[in-house]
Formats: C-alpha cells, structure tokens, sequence
C-alpha cells in the first residue's frame, strides 16, 4: 500500500472544498460589511454602546432639549 | 487495496449538483420581483443591506426548491422533464438535500431578520412554508387547482422586498403579489396546452388531464380575464402612473388576445398548426410579467427626477 500525504480523495473533492471554503469567506464579509453598515448608521455614535448585554441608561444620549 | 474503502463510489456530488438543488431558474425571477419590490418602496434601502436581503430571498427561495426536490423525488423520477434532477439522477442523496434546505433556510431567515426586519423574516419563512408543505406536500399530488393556490409562492417575493424597506404591507405590495399570483394560472396553462407532458403517469392532477384540454383552455381565459383588473388597478396606486399604465393596457391587451384565441381554438386546430398559438401566448405571459415590473422599475426611477408617478 502506497502511502501518500495526498489522498484521491482530497483530489476528487477538491471542487467542494474550494466551494464551501469560497461560500465562508463570502459569508464573513456579509456579517462585516452589514456590521460596518448598522454602526455607520447610527446617528450618535454612543449608541453603540446601548447594543451592550444589559440596559446602562447613563449611555443612552440625552434627547435635545427643544426651546 | 485503498486505506479507505468506504469512499469507493463512482460519484461524488460536486458544488454544481448542490447548485442545481436550488433552481437557479426559478431563483432569477424570484430575484428580479423582490429586486423590483423593494426598488420601488417609498423609502430607501442602503444598497448593501439591499444586496444582503435579495441575497438572502434568494437563497430562502432556492432552499425551497432544494426541500420541493427532496419531497417530490419520487415523481420528478418518473417525468422526463425532471428525470435529470440531481436527485432522481443519483447525484445527491435525497438527505443531503433535505440538510441543505433545511440548513439555508435557516441561514436566510435569520440574516434577513437581522439584517432588515421581522415583517420580512417572517414573510421569507411562510413562502418557504406554502411552497413545501402547503404546495408540495399537500396540493401538487391532490387537485389540479395545485397550480393556482401553488402560485402564492412564487408571488411572495416582490412582497418581501417592499417588506424590506418599509417594514410593513400596503395595498400596493399587497396588488405586486396579486398580479403575479394571478398571472400564474395562465401562463402555466399555456405551457400545459402545447408541453407533451407526463404528470398523469406520475400521478400529479393536471388540469389538462383531469378536466381536458378544452376545460384548460376555458381556465386560460377565465384568469386572464380575472388578472386584467389587477394589472391596471396596480398602476393606481402611488407605484404606478401613466408610463407603467400605458405599458400595462398594451400588454393585457396582447395577453387578452392570445387567451381568446387559445379559447376559440379546438383540438384539430392545436395538432394543424403545431400549438403555434399557444406557443405564442406562453412567450407573451413571460413578457407581459417582466414589462409589467419593468414599468413599475421604470416610474420609480422616474420618481428620482420628479416626473413619475400621478402627481407632476
């Protein structure tokens, strides 16, 4: 038996591997470019910090008083 | 002798064959109607998060077709026109398929529900739901009105899109939806008329084999003439105006047409002129769609400079 460090079978399913690897890097910069999209989208950049885990009312700006 | 025996088979399904699972066909349309819907929504959509959600109703769409193939296997087996399928052809196994429709289904409604809103999640999920189990499971193999309760599906997805950017349903996405779903019937029995098919012998009701040709024929004119007032009643509302109602009397005039003409036809008259007409109406059905989105594409991008629309 013929021992080789590249197995037929990563030769046969190469085209696979090359396609699931393409479709997670295609995924991540999905999640990163909607990320950079939402944060941008704020208008008071301190509201990034309201998206933290629990409620911190003293991040949250103070609505502008209107005279 | 090979270290690993398990693996010796002819086949191995490549990134192509799980491609096919989604009906790449059916995806493109799908991705003009919900391009269109969220296009011409009165609110605008930042053109990545726009690219995300059509992404996402695409796959969502294509996840049920890969959940269409797995359930109907069976059948798509016995008809020529789908023996080819991935499936009945032995290329992907039928589990296989079941985890990538389930699996993308998943991926799609989550990301559009965060990457937009609720409304529009919640949308993709219950397409994806009428086309597996409301149209695959329980009509297509129960009564030859599968085709037009069916054809929701296919419509849901301009509704989606509008859903995308304004985050709610309006008569106008609600009127998007019903063009498409009323179109549907007719043009798929334009198709049924003049396509030597083999649904009876894979026991799937068809319109043309239940009732008959002439029966057929008569629903082709029933529901074209149904679809007329949702086509102009569209080009009422705030999407529509004069360019897309111009467009829309032209076109349902031409398909009006063709559905009488098939209607007046017999028989002797189809097998004469090898189904000319009937080939004809099925090509105008396919234009009459895309003009009638192209209009709606058109008067909004009109809107930009002030001159679409009912108002200037």
């Amino acid at each position: 038996m013929v021992i080789r460090v590249e197995h037929e079978l990563h030769e046969r399913r190469k085209g696979r591997n090359t396609g699931v690897g393409l479709l997670l890097v295609g995924f991540i910069a999905i999640v990163f470019g909607l990320t950079v999209v939402k944060v941008l989208q704020l208008d008071d950049i301190r509201e990034f910090e309201t998206f933290d885990h629990v409620v911190r009312p003293q991040l949250v700006p103070e609505p502008e008083v209107t005279q | 002798m090979t270290d690993f025996s398990a693996n010796e088979q002819t086949y191995d399904a490549g990134m192509g064959d799980y491609f096919a699972l989604l009906k790449p066909r059916v995806m493109s349309l799908v991705v003009f109607t919900a391009l269109v819907g969220l296009l011409v929504a009165p609110v605008p959509v930042h053109p990545f998060v726009g690219f995300v959600a059509i992404l996402c109703i695409a796959v969502g769409a294509g996840a049920s077709g890969a959940l269409n193939m797995w359930w109907d296997a069976d059948i798509d087996a016995v008809m020529k026109r789908t023996a080819g399928r991935p499936i009945p052809s032995g290329r992907v196994a039928p589990s296989e398929a079941l985890g990538i429709g389930i699996g993308l289904s998943g991926f799609a409604i989550v990301l559009l529900a965060l990457a937009t809103n609720f409304l529009a999640a919640a949308l993709l999920t219950f397409t994806i739901f009428f086309y597996l189990v409301v149209y695959s499971m329980w009509l297509k193999r129960a009564t030859p009105q599968n085709i037009v309760i069916g054809g929701a599906a296919g419509a849901f997805p301009p509704m989606i899109g509008w859903a995308v950017a304004t985050g709610g349903v309006s008569i106008e996405s609600v009127l998007m939806f019903a063009l498409i779903f009323m179109w549907t019937p007719p043009h798929f029995w334009a198709l049924a008329l003049f396509v030597k098919s083999d649904y009876g012998r894979a026991g799937v009701p068809m319109l043309t084999e239940t009732h008959g040709r002439d029966a057929t024929r008569r629903h082709v004119l029933i529901y074209t003439v149904l679809l007329v007032p949702v086509a102009l009643g569209l080009g009422l509302t705030s999407i529509g105006g004069p360019l897309y109602m111009a467009v829309a009397v032209v076109m349902n005039a031409w398909f009006l047409k063709g559905a009488f003409d098939i209607w007046r036809r017999d028989d002797a008259a189809c097998e004469a002129d090898k189904h000319k007409v009937e080939i004809n109406v099925f090509k105008v059905s396919l234009y009459y769609l895309f003009a009638h989105f192209v209009a709606l594409l058109a008067e909004a991008a009109m809107r930009l400079y002030g001159i679409g629309g009912w108002s200037w």
